[in-house]
């Protein structure tokens, strides 16, 4: 048996709308990169291909991570096991969210 | 006659479940005990009230560990036979949790806490708790949730709306992002109902001086389904017993 990590991050499937996301994009990423972009003045219609040290942000998702101490065979293991439990309690809600799991050893 | 016997379900969170025992038994009449959610729900329960509040602190998501609470078996079973069941805000999250009502209840499109009145259209009107309303009938009623936007996907709203599951939208198209602006649905049966706005808080003269009619028919509704419901079961059961029922030896 070895220790794991194991990393489960459920977010909204694709096509449902993520409001928190969308506003973090709209309102401080790509605010911030207009605001950087013309030096902070109002009005600003530019793109934040200047701003936020020209980091090209279109999408932001938001997500919940639960982080897991596993002890297991080995990876694969361990995240086949905790997708059972997710799946047999409903740790993510399959109507609308998705889930991604990875292992990693523990330090 | 016998009071109609109304068990509240209190989770641990749970803070609408006092509003809802006074205005069922104080202003209805009703006949109303608290069900711990490690308990069971007593027998001759005549209906089941899944009241509001912070199930959990809402932690996971809205209803997503009080839909494993032991008292959850029992719903589950006394929805399947018919029994009357009304989810209201956590309570209709935790029916959708655990999958005795369709869909999902998401955060509010505006991220907020939304706490206001709003007014419902009755789709449904044959429901045991909205028999006394009529369809088209609107009924004002106040909202208080943050995760309250109804989803269901495309097929699945189609369902609902061919088999006249959705009982309320919401007057004003959809105030939280709801699908449809569904504000409440039903079981395929129709006793189990789930609905984000609160009746409790709209069905008495002192917290809804304006129009209190409307919202008190929902309970009515129950005062005159649950008796009936009930000797409609003593008519199966004794059916059962007099005609030996399948599998059964005569004398």
């Amino acid at each position: 048996m070895r220790r794991f990590i194991v990393t489960v991050v459920i977010e909204n499937k694709q096509g449902l709308s993520d409001p928190e996301g969308e506003t973090i994009l709209r309102d401080l990423v790509l605010k911030e990169g207009r605001d950087e972009a013309s030096g902070g003045g109002a009005g600003s219609n530019g793109s934040n291909e200047s701003g936020n040290n020209g980091c090209r942000i279109s999408e932001i998702k938001t997500a919940k991570m639960l982080r897991m101490t596993v002890d297991s065979r080995d990876a694969e293991s361990a995240v086949r096991d905790v997708r059972k439990v997710c799946d047999a309690l409903h740790l993510y809600n399959p109507i609308v969210s998705m889930v991604d799991i990875t292992a990693e050893p523990s330090p | 006659m016998r009071l109609v016997k109304v068990g509240i379900v209190v989770f641990p969170g749970s803070n609408c479940d006092r509003d809802m025992h006074h205005v069922l038994r104080d202003v209805f009449g009703f006949d109303v005990q608290y069900v711990w959610h490690t308990k069971t729900v007593p027998a001759g329960t005549d209906a089941v009230v899944l009241p509001g509040g912070f199930s959990y602190g809402d932690r996971l998501r809205a209803g997503a560990i009080a839909a494993h609470s032991p008292v959850m078996s029992d719903v589950r079973r006394l929805a399947s036979e018919g029994t009357p069941v009304l989810g209201v805000c956590n309570g209709f999250q935790i029916l959708t949790e655990c999958g005795i009502l369709p869909g999902a209840l998401l955060v509010n499109e505006s991220l907020g806490f939304m706490c206001q009145w709003t007014d419902l259209v009755v789709e449904n009107a044959s429901t045991p708790f909205t028999s006394m309303l009529y369809v088209g009938q609107r009924v004002p009623i106040p909202i208080a949730n943050g995760e309250g936007r109804y989803y269901a996907d495309e097929d699945a709203v189609r369902d609902l709306q061919r088999g006249g599951r959705v009982v309320f939208r919401y007057a004003d198209g959809s105030v939280n992002g709801s699908v449809g602006g569904i504000a409440g649905i039903c079981s395929d049966d129709g006793n189990v109902v789930g609905m984000m706005p609160h009746p409790e808080r709209a069905a008495e003269y002192e917290t809804n001086p304006v129009d209190c009619g409307p919202a008190r028919m929902i309970f009515e509704s129950l005062a005159g389904y649950a008796p009936v419901q009930r000797q409609r079961q003593r008519q199966i059961s004794h059916a059962g017993r007099v005609g030996g029922g399948e599998g059964e030896a005569r004398p």
